[in-house]
């Protein structure tokens, strides 16, 4: 059975169409202690656009990301999946945490993590059927990791792992992909796969949001920009808000003005 | 009776009722232990069963004074079953709640309640100890277990609940594998992980509990933990480990009840965990998958590759080598002679290393993505990681350069 009919007997076909914005979030405060990681951010990510979430380290990239999604409680305000909360809307996003918040050591092979993509589409009593694993080598394939199906993952590279987790992600099917630093300390292969990868998604139709700290492919790589330090510091697409002047506001001093006039800036 | 001919008799369960009775209950309790230890090894919580297990202490004494003072003897093995399952539910929620609540971090916490649940249960045996009506004889046995005076409706009790622990382990597989290995994304699909997480100590607890009359409160955390340790040298996937676990487990209760059977003054307990410990060993050395002598082996193995292989390359560069060991490997494969000198067979294969290191340099700049790049290590010729047709590539680039003029 292809993916493709696995998707239909899931009755999850994407609609490209769906008239609610993928993610809306309204004054969304997170706090580790008494200390905001992030204050009354606002966004809207638009259906089909990829997104780059960007601000300094610290300026709680990540803390928004994870307070969208529920991961972390959030202190105050409003988050609405496709104009849903979040647990109604949980099988059209899929997430993709940062590699280094596990440990690799974990007795699982390749597969077995792409395979915990599909848990949520298997009943509890349930085993794994050819077409469960089919799904999940298609998915490996896709971000060209197919050879690896049967590896200890404690023997991937960065990179690797990555990917893994990206394909974990694709087993989802969904509509709306969360990515955190997908691009951190990875190889030059891997990155171009994971960029093929998420253009694919956009152009079927879906969505794409991504923490990301290289300033110098931001253009390159996505339509949109949402700048946050702490606050949110401007958001929109990367033609008009990709700026000079908002990111010398995102980063502070800590931005060297040389550097920024060497980026491909609006 | 010696005791050689005692134990083969216990362990085909032909060496009386009682003996048969506990070996049988251990084994049980062992399965259940090794399964559920499995996930809470995984979830690196260890030390929380810890505490589950001494907070079992204070349980049965009330439960003991309770039943006597209802008019029993207060040796009800059901009834002190539940004192000890309330009271380390108790030291669990309390354990959860201080983490959560306070800054102080987790292993803080269970030193607290461990030590303070233990204390008042050792205050309260003392008491127990004066008291004129109940019999009270043989409770400090709940300390490091007991093979004495098993009844059939006690080994009955700890083969329903261990076999409802088997089924809760089989049901929650899933979710405890998420959650162990990735609670933040986890919790993005609908897992309720501090739900999951104390599932798992219920099961801890169920373990313990059950565990009280064999092994001994004190003990019983090795039940949950040395199998898992033990399955994970044999394999690298959950589902396998959990299988092996819950097999260590239900060999070492079965074989340690049995041996202290056989032996009468020795605490059931001990020799449980010791059996257990007996299997560690012998994993941690002899396991082909991640033992200590199967790795040191490998180890060995790769660094004559690498010796060989780099003494080939210097070979091929006609560069001197200086390395005692690749000398020695060079020579022993009749690479060299004496005297340093490549034979005919070096030079064969020197030029063999040499033009497959070519090759891989080449491949990597005109196939960067092909995953035999990723995979090479360094080492494996290039025919057993690319098809035929790529390296005729490779060859005809490489030829093209080296004969077009500079």
């Amino acid at each position: 059975m292809s993916n493709a009919e696995l998707i239909a007997e899931a009755g999850k076909i994407v609609d490209v169409a769906a008239k609610d914005a993928p993610l809306t979030v309204r004054g969304l405060t997170v706090s580790y202690g008494n200390k905001p990681a992030v204050f009354s951010v606002d966004a809207s990510i638009p259906a089909g656009s990829m997104t780059a979430i960007i601000g300094p380290n610290g300026a709680g990239k990540s803390t928004f990301l994870k307070g969208t999604l529920g991961v972390i409680p959030r202190l105050s305000g409003e988050v609405r999946i496709f104009g849903k909360p979040f647990h109604e809307a949980r099988d059209r996003v899929a997430y993709v945490p940062q590699r280094a918040s596990v440990d690799w050591d974990f007795p699982a092979r390749v597969i077995d993590v792409v395979l915990m993509g599909l848990y949520g589409s298997v009943g509890l009593f349930r085993f794994w059927r050819a077409r469960h694993r089919q799904a999940a080598m298609e998915c490996l394939d896709r971000v060209g990791m197919a050879d690896f199906a049967t590896r200890q993952i404690g023997q991937l590279s960065g990179g690797q792992q990555q990917r893994v987790f990206l394909a974990r992600a694709l087993a989802q099917n969904a509509e709306f992909y969360l990515l955190d630093e997908p691009f951190a300390g990875v190889d030059a292969a891997t990155e171009r796969a994971i960029v093929a990868v998420l253009k694919d998604l956009k152009a079927e139709g879906r969505t794409v949001v991504c923490v990301h700290h290289d300033l110098s492919t931001v253009a390159e790589y996505f339509d949109r920009v949402l700048l946050i330090n702490v606050r949110r510091i401007a958001e929109g697409p990367v033609d008009t808000t990709f700026t000079a002047a908002n990111l010398q506001e995102t980063y502070g001093g800590r931005l060297a003005t040389t550097h920024i006039d060497e980026l491909r800036l609006a | 009776m010696s005791f050689l001919d005692y134990f083969i008799s216990a362990l085909f369960l032909q060496a009386g009722y009682n003996s048969a009775l506990v070996a049988v209950g251990a084994g049980l309790l062992g399965l259940a232990g090794g399964g559920a230890g499995a996930f809470i090894f995984l979830r690196k919580r260890a030390l929380v069963s810890d505490a589950i297990s001494h907070a079992t202490l204070p349980g049965v004494g009330i439960a003991f004074m309770l039943m006597v003072a209802f008019g029993g003897d207060g040796r009800w093995l059901p009834g002190l079953i539940i004192g000890s399952a309330i009271s380390s539910g108790i030291g669990l929620l309390m354990v959860e709640w201080i983490t959560r609540q306070t800054r102080l971090t987790e292993d803080a916490a269970i030193g607290a309640v461990l030590s303070v649940f233990f204390g008042l249960g050792i205050v309260l045996l003392t008491i127990i100890q004066t008291m004129s009506s109940g019999r009270q004889a043989g409770l400090e046995n709940f300390l490091l277990g007991s093979t004495a005076g098993m009844l059939i409706s006690e080994a009955t009790t700890i083969a329903i609940a261990g076999a409802l622990a088997t089924a809760f382990v089989f049901m929650l597989r899933r979710p405890m594998t998420l959650v162990a290995f990735d609670p933040e994304y986890a919790a993005t699909t609908g897992i309720n992980v501090r739900h999951i997480d104390l599932a798992m100590m219920g099961l801890a607890l169920i373990v313990t509990v059950i565990g009280l009359k064999i092994v001994g409160l004190i003990l019983i955390v090795a039940l949950l933990i040395i199998p898992p340790v033990t399955a994970r040298f044999w394999t690298n996937q959950v589902g396998p480990m959990i299988g092996i676990a819950a097999a260590i487990g239900g060999l070492s209760g079965y074989i340690g009840a049995v041996l202290s059977a056989a032996v009468a003054s020795l605490p059931t307990g001990p020799i449980i965990v010791l059996v257990a410990f007996g299997f560690f060993v012998i994993s941690a050395l002899f396991s082909p998958l991640r033992g200590g002598l199967a790795s040191a082996l490998r180890h060995w193995r790769f660094q004559r590759r690498v010796h060989r292989r780099q003494g080939l390359l210097a070979l091929a560069r006609r560069e001197p080598i200086y390395d005692g060991f690749t000398l020695r490997i060079l020579r022993q494969s009749g690479m060299i002679r004496r005297d340093g000198v490549a034979t005919l067979r070096g030079k064969t294969a020197s030029q063999k290393a040499a033009r497959d290191e070519a090759r891989w340099a080449m491949a990597r700049r005109i196939l960067p993505d092909d995953s035999a790049i990723e995979r090479y290590d360094g080492l494996t010729p290039i025919e057993d990681m690319m098809t035929p047709d790529q390296i005729d590539e490779i060859d005809r680039v490489i030829s093209e350069q080296s004969g077009a003029p500079a």
